[in-house]
């Protein structure tokens, strides 16, 4: 079972996840992102490129599926504006022991940072907006799996 | 070609998509974005930094150096901050 779905409303992370449980696995490990207070965000903006964004999803759920013995795993990434609190993106994967999919599961967030095509604006309390610049220590999270 | 530009290259270009008529001598994606760099002040401005721009070519992500070949567009953006 492998799942990509950009979505422009609000996403939950219990439904995407759904999927993964009935898998006879004995294990299903997760990662969510959430929008954080980062002085004085109200809120971010996701932009991606429709077409591409969903293929290099599913491209990183290949690659983690040859790596690793999965059983299923699954991409949910939220674009627009998105509040405070809010979850941004869900990544899950299932296999029959822990190991697989806690690593998968690294591996998928580690490189979506790094490869997928979306970009974030922080919106901040003041009214203004501020393109989020990429960050080194995640390129260099992102080589760990290289 | 059609060029699509995302995040802080299209605010700073003003669209998000245009056509445009590859000249013959522009083999590389490095060669076809000087070129654009030079259609307008906007477009200057906004490609003037190579370093901090990416590119896709048919929605696979290419360096500076790779060839158009017959490519039907290209993507121009800053390096990707998603998750």
């Amino acid at each position: 079972m492998k799942h990509v779905r950009i979505s422009s409303a609000a996403i939950r992370p219990d439904q995407e996840l759904a999927a993964l449980e009935g898998l006879g696995g004995g294990a299903l490990a997760s990662f969510t992102g959430i929008v954080r207070d980062d002085g004085g965000v109200t809120a971010i903006e996701l932009e991606h490129y429709p077409g591409m964004t969903e293929a290099s999803l599913y491209r990183l759920i290949e690659a983690a599926t040859a790596r690793w013995a999965l059983l299923g795993a699954v991409i949910t990434h939220r674009v627009g504006i998105i509040p405070l609190g809010a979850p941004v993106v869900v990544v899950g994967a299932a296999s029959l022991h822990r190991a697989e999919a806690l690593e998968a599961t690294g591996f998928l967030i580690d490189r979506l940072k790094t490869d997928a095509p979306f970009w974030k604006r922080a919106h901040y309390a003041d009214g203004t907006a501020q393109w989020v610049e990429a960050k080194a220590s995640d390129e260099a999270r992102a080589e760990r799996w290289v | 070609m059609k060029l699509v530009y995302f995040a802080s290259v299209r605010e700073a270009i003003g669209l998000s998509s245009e056509e445009y008529d590859v000249p013959q001598d522009a083999c590389t994606v490095g060669d076809l974005v000087a070129r654009i760099s030079a259609r307008s002040q906007a477009h200057a401005c906004a490609l003037q930094d190579l370093s901090r721009l990416r590119f896709a070519l048919d929605q696979n992500m290419v360096t500076g150096d790779t060839l158009l070949g017959t490519a039907q567009e290209l993507a121009i953006f800053p390096p990707v901050t998603g998750g």
